[in-house]
């Protein structure tokens, strides 16, 4: 790990005037600093924004839910009015890596992870990712990457977090000072390698990521989310699936069916979704919807069984949030 | 012994210091006694046999059911040290003025070096010295050393160490190490082994290669051809294979592949090197401070007097820790050059590349056997790749767990440019045994037999036998569907077992001293480190057996060269080697201590016993008086006695030892998903010293080897030979939500071997059989059987989609 400066802020004012000349924002630090000590990002100086009270707290309000970007992935999953009203998010944060790590891990910083493909992840392997001109997955080990949606960087959205947002349709607010706050809604907030493979949000080195904010779920909607690994304790995610329910009685009026590890940005399966709207949930309409998850895959030469994967993931999950079927003891979480 | 068992294969195994028990060729002319000892399983098999022992030898102990201490779960004796920190292992040690060093490693995986420039380290602010490492430990080293005219040790995989920086903090002993330019003229590599033993493959080494074993096993054959990057074969034979063969009814053939596993000791590798001109003292995370002083001791040219290395606490080595290693030995001289004492500890990564490895396995094994089950042959070529080291041989399961007319194993070694391999808890057993217990469930399969019924018939083991009925009444094992595949519904569930073996191998470089003192304190000494398993607490047992003190109230000193040799601790011999050494010592010391005492009471001292704490009078002259108070009479301070380890009573009773281990597995076979829901494990160790010591072993055991079967996966990119998972993240290692219910039957087998009676249990534990257990159990669950490690989803999926065709033998 490289020498660094640390600015302790205590304001959100004082962090943004912090943040220039390359200086980098730690909120829990568990991905940051992974980075830092794999000699893959080697910052001059942290902005250290954990001290920020006002980056704290989950708020309800007429419009929604605020959550503060501190907000821990522990005190999102156990939330009661987001266990009540998005399961999937509690689902989604609960389910992510260990316990100690949720206690540490902030919402902000969960979203804004780069992604995990090992040769991204280490210093000996300079890829498109990194301003160079190489993927090395597609003719290496590809075994965790994508099945769809890729051209030139097949590694897949690594938060869980945003498979659950982008079921909500929730909006992410950022802040600089010099260009004020703006508001990006999540399916606009990520950059897909193909346009920019150096760029993975749209967020600026000078903004700040202070809150996501979700609007109040229509009645009747119920929702859920499922990881898969390769085991339970702390493995990323091989399969998953968030799915929102919008019920009318018997009949689902609108559904929304997403996944992180499918590809480079989290996808809304609007195959999936077609399979389940208007109709009622079942056996065969869920076991349709994970099916047609998958029209177009292209796997890589070590992942065709991902292509397996979600079909099921999809499956129990739009089951689970019907309320058909309960939690899949094999999900982590 | 058991008739069939290869004399050879056990030499082969041998770990280099275990063997001297021949050692008395010359005429035994101690003064013997007669003793009748308790042999066998109480409740099966326990009977009195007749013993011929040195006429010294304490009494007899009897079953441990009649013992205080011995025997017993007595708490771990440093356990709450452990667990509130107050233990100081080797990266805690901090001395004045001591420096930080860190490795320069090889970023490529084959290559000259040629040249080092370390200017621009050294004059970075804080270091205080840089090393260039001439030699390197670890890995094959060529028959014909001219074959390859060098300035530098040629790098034959990425992670090789080339040089260290030594500076004031670790900081700048990182940054610096990062300024060390080391200039590369790249060689064709290869990492993958199908492709290494191809014809035109890159060779690793430019002719014949081989790799010493260490104090804990591991290394290769040596006298064997090596064509390209294949060393060997390596042939055994007993018998007409072909002809056997022949005459079997059905014959059953399988191919397996298992993957490469790091040893991932939560403790990394590592020293603190303090060299001053009188002596040179090691703090070391070792596995044998014994082979510690004696690498190091040969490599600087100074007497072994003049090296001291200590373990006080250690965190875990499982086979890969044993000698100085690169780190030691870099760590001493960057000490000697800077006249400051220098901390070396390895990181995650450097842990996964450079000191060792359980090698990969592609095995084709084929059985045949007689309708009623009867073995007839057993034929098995194995390739497997240590890296750019030997000893991926995994016979061992194969020759020495059945009874066969024929055997014929031809084990090979691949080279690729990776890490060396390493010992690693049982060499070569659990791919052996992932294998060979498959295909024996098969045969029970295709023979329409019980597999219990099957083992029964041509397992001899007489303790293995008994473990089978304790098995056999379980209920677990009579939960268990017989008809494979039966469950209906996406989950299904299975049960299998597998047996397992190892070999009692003795280290009479085993030595202790016991002090009594005149405040009735006790100590025992030896140079013998706890490498976990918790060696200190069974020698503190043994004292308080014999004096009668609670064992926390023994002082036990270990891990110290300065005390009386002990045994490196490698091939489970630690304490079936040393337990007996300490008896003895603490017998002696106690009837020196009964005769020094006597005169004070006015009493003779063979009427005197020391019995529950208590001096007693065999004649009841004298009232009973407490040990505390009668050593207040010694006519001097302490009372002195070393012993040392005497052979085996008698070498021509059972050499190996095992178990039977008991999987019961969920199998998502949408997911491809495997979880290991229950695990039985009916082991024995000879008198188990300690059962809940040992029962930790067997925990440890069995989730080492549900990682090995499901998980772990050292994975080299093949591109560019670089390792892409060093880490334990996507290492996949398992976690405590692995873990299933663990029910672990100790079968205490007495042997009538030695004063203590105990046998090993580090490498039997469950490592060896609970893979293939799992792998039965999945096809108990499915009908289908998993071939390849680690059946991680992907590979189930493929399986179940395609069962693996059968292979020819080559
Ligand atoms: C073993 C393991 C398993 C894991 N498994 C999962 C999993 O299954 N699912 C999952 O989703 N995650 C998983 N994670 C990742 C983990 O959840 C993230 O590393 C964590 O959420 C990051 O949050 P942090 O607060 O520590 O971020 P930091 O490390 O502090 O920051 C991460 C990045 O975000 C930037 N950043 C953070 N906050 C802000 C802000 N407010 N404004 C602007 N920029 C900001 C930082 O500059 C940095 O680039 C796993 C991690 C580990 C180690
Ligand atoms: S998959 Fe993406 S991150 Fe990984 S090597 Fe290729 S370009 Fe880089």
């Amino acid at each position: 790990m490289n020498a660094f400066v640390l600015a302790d802020c205590t304001t959100v004012d004082g962090a943004l005037s912090q943040l220039k000349d390359g200086a980098v924002v730690k909120a829990g630090g568990v991905d940051l600093l992974d980075r830092m000590k794999n000699g893959t990002a080697q910052p001059e100086k942290l902005v250290n924004i954990r001290n920020i009270p006002a980056l704290r707290g989950i708020e309800e309000t007429d419009k929604g839910l605020k959550i503060g970007a501190l907000a821990t992935l522990t005190e999102i999953s156990e939330h009661p009015a987001i266990r009540k009203q998005y399961q999937i998010l509690s689902d989604a944060c609960g389910s992510a890596a260990t316990p100690h790590i949720r206690n540490m891990a902030t919402v902000g910083g969960n979203l804004l992870q780069p992604v995990q493909c090992w040769y991204y992840r280490s210093a000996d392997f300079q890829c498109l990712r990194k301003g160079k001109d190489l993927c090395f997955a597609f003719n290496g080990l590809n075994q965790y990457h994508a099945i769809m949606d890729y051209r030139t960087c097949p590694a897949v959205a690594p938060s869980s977090a945003a498979v659950a947002l982008f079921g909500l349709d929730a909006n992410v607010e950022l802040v600089s000072s010099k260009r004020g706050q703006r508001v990006v809604s999540i399916k606009d907030f990520y950059v897909h390698p193909d346009a920019n493979p150096t760029k993975f949000a749209v967020i600026e080195p000078d903004e700040l990521l202070t809150a996501v904010v979700i609007p109040k779920p229509a009645a009747g909607t119920r929702s859920a989310y499922q990881k898969y690994g390769e085991k339970d304790s702390f493995d990323w995610a091989i399969a998953d699936a968030g799915v929102v329910l919008e019920m009318d009685g018997n009949i689902c009026r609108k559904a929304i069916v997403t996944m992180g590890a499918a590809s480079p940005v989290v996808r809304r399966s609007a195959q999936a979704e077609r399979e389940l709207t208007g109709k009622p949930i079942t056996e065969a309409t869920a076991r349709a919807a994970g099916k047609a998850a998958m029209e177009g895959a292209t796997p890589l030469s070590m992942n065709a069984y991902k292509v397996d994967l979600f079909p099921v993931a999809i499956y129990r999950t739009v089951r689970l949030a019907a309320g058909q079927m309960d939690r899949d003891p094999r999900a982590a979480g | 012994m058991a008739p069939h068992m290869s004399e050879n294969f056990l030499r082969d195994l041998v770990l280099e210091e275990a063997l001297p028990q021949d050692e008395e060729k010359k005429p035994d002319t101690t003064p013997k006694k007669t003793v009748q000892m308790p042999v066998g399983v109480p409740g099966y098999t326990l009977q009195d046999e007749a013993r011929e022992v040195p006429e010294s030898e304490p009494p007899v102990w009897p079953t441990n059911k009649d013992l205080k201490f011995v025997g017993q779960s007595v708490e771990r004796w440093d356990g709450a040290a452990k667990v509130s920190g107050r233990a100081k292992y080797t990266a805690d040690v901090q001395l004045p003025g001591m420096l930080y060093a860190k490795f320069v490693n090889a970023s490529v995986p084959h290559a000259r070096v040629v040249s080092v420039d370390t200017s621009d380290a050294e004059r970075y602010p804080g270091v205080k010295g840089v090393h260039v490492i001439q030699h390197v430990f670890g890995g094959a080293v060529l028959r014909d050393p001219s074959l390859e005219q060098v300035k530098y040790p040629v790098v034959r995989f990425a992670g090789q160490p080339i040089a260290a920086v030594a500076a004031t903090t670790p900081y700048a002993a990182e940054e610096a190490a990062a300024l060390v330019k080391v200039k590369y003229e790249t060689l064709p590599f290869v990492v993958e082994m199908d492709r290494a033993r191809e014809e035109n493959a890159p060779l690793v080494f430019p002719g014949a290669a081989d790799q010493a074993g260490t104090a804990g096993g591991g290394g290769g054959p040596r006298n064997v051809s090596q064509t390209g990057n294949v060393h060997g074969p390596s042939i055994k034979k007993q018998g007409d294979i072909a002809q056997a063969l022949k005459e079997a009814d059905v014959v059953v053939e399988g191919h397996y592949i298992t993957q490469v596993q790091t040893h991932s000791a939560l403790e990394t590798h590592g020293v603190v090197a303090d060299w001053k001109p009188e002596m040179l003292t090691v703090w070391a995370s070792t596995q044998g401070t014994a082979s510690v002083r004696e690498e190091l001791a040969a490599f600087f040219n100074i007497p072994a007097s003049q090296v001291r290395v200590i373990t006080e606490f250690m965190g875990g080595g499982f086979g890969a820790k044993f000698g100085a290693g690169n780190h030691g030995v870099v760590a001493a001289a960057l000490s000697k050059k800077t006249g400051a004492p220098v901390r070396l500890m390895l990181d995650r990564e450097e842990e996964h590349l450079s000191v060792g490895n359980r090698p990969s396995s592609d095995q084709l094994l084929r059985i045949g056997a007689k309708k009623d089950g009867e073995i007839t042959g057993i034929h098995l070529v194995s390739y497997g790749s240590a890296g750019c080291g030997t000893g991926a041989g995994c016979a061992g399961p194969a020759t020495n767990l059945y009874k066969y007319a024929a055997l014929h194993t031809e084990e090979n070694d691949v080279f690729i440019n990776a890490g060396p391999g390493a010992a690693m808890r049982a060499p070569g057993h659990p791919p052996g045994a992932f294998a060979l217990e498959q295909t024996i469930d098969e045969l029970a399969v295709k023979l329409n037999m019980d597999p219990i019924d099957l083992r029964d018939k041509t397992d001899p083991h007489p303790v293995r036998r008994v473990e089978r009925q304790v098995v056999r009444e379980s209920d677990l094992w009579k939960s268990r569907n017989p008809k494979a595949g039966a469950d209906t519904g996406p989950v299904k569930r299975g049960v299998g077992l597998s047996q397992s073996v190892w070999y009692r191998f003795v280290s009479m470089n085993s030595s202790a001293e016991v002090r009594v003192h005149r405040d009735g304190s006790l100590e025992v000494l030896s140079a013998v480190q706890d490498i976990g398993s918790g060696i200190k607490t069974v020698l503190a047992q043994i004292l308080a057996e014999q004096f009668g003190v609670p064992p926390a109230q023994v002082a036990v000193k270990i891990g110290d060269t300065n005390y009386p040799v002990g045994p490196n601790s490698g091939g489970s011999v630690t304490t079936l080697s040393l337990t007996p050494a300490v008896r003895d010592a603490a017998w002696q010391a106690s009837q020196k201590f009964l005769a020094d005492i006597a005169h004070a009471y006015g009493a003779s001292a063979d009427d005197l016993v020391l019995v529950d704490g208590e001096v007693r009078s065999k004649s009841g002259k004298i009232k009973p008086v407490s040990f505390r108070r009668a050593a207040a009479k010694m006519t001097t301070d302490q009372i002195t006695v070393q012993a040392k380890r005497i052979p085996d009573y008698d070498k021509s009773k059972y050499l190996t030892y095992g178990g039977v281990d008991v999987a019961e597995v969920e199998v998502d076979t949408e997911l491809g998903r495997v979880q290991v829901k229950r695990v039985l494990s009916v082991h024995d160790c000879g008198r188990p010293m300690n059962p809940s010591l040992v029962i930790s072993q067997i925990n440890g055991g069995v989730i080492q080897a549900i990682s090995y079967a499901l998980y772990e996966n050292r994975l080299l990119d093949p591109n560019y030979g670089l390792m892409v998972n060093p880490n334990l993240e996507t290492y996949k290692i398992a976690g405590s939500r692995e873990v299933p219910e663990i029910d672990v039957r100790l079968v205490e087998a007495y042997l009538g071997q030695s004063s203590t009676d105990a046998s090993g249990i580090g490498e039997a534990a469950g490592v060896i059989s609970v893979g293939a257990a799992v792998g039965n159990a999945v096809y108990n669950a499915l009908g289908v059987r998993i071939r390849r490690l680690p059946m991680t989803p992907a590979v189930v999926l493929a399986a179940l989609r395609r069962p693996q065709p059968e292979m020819e033998l080559a």
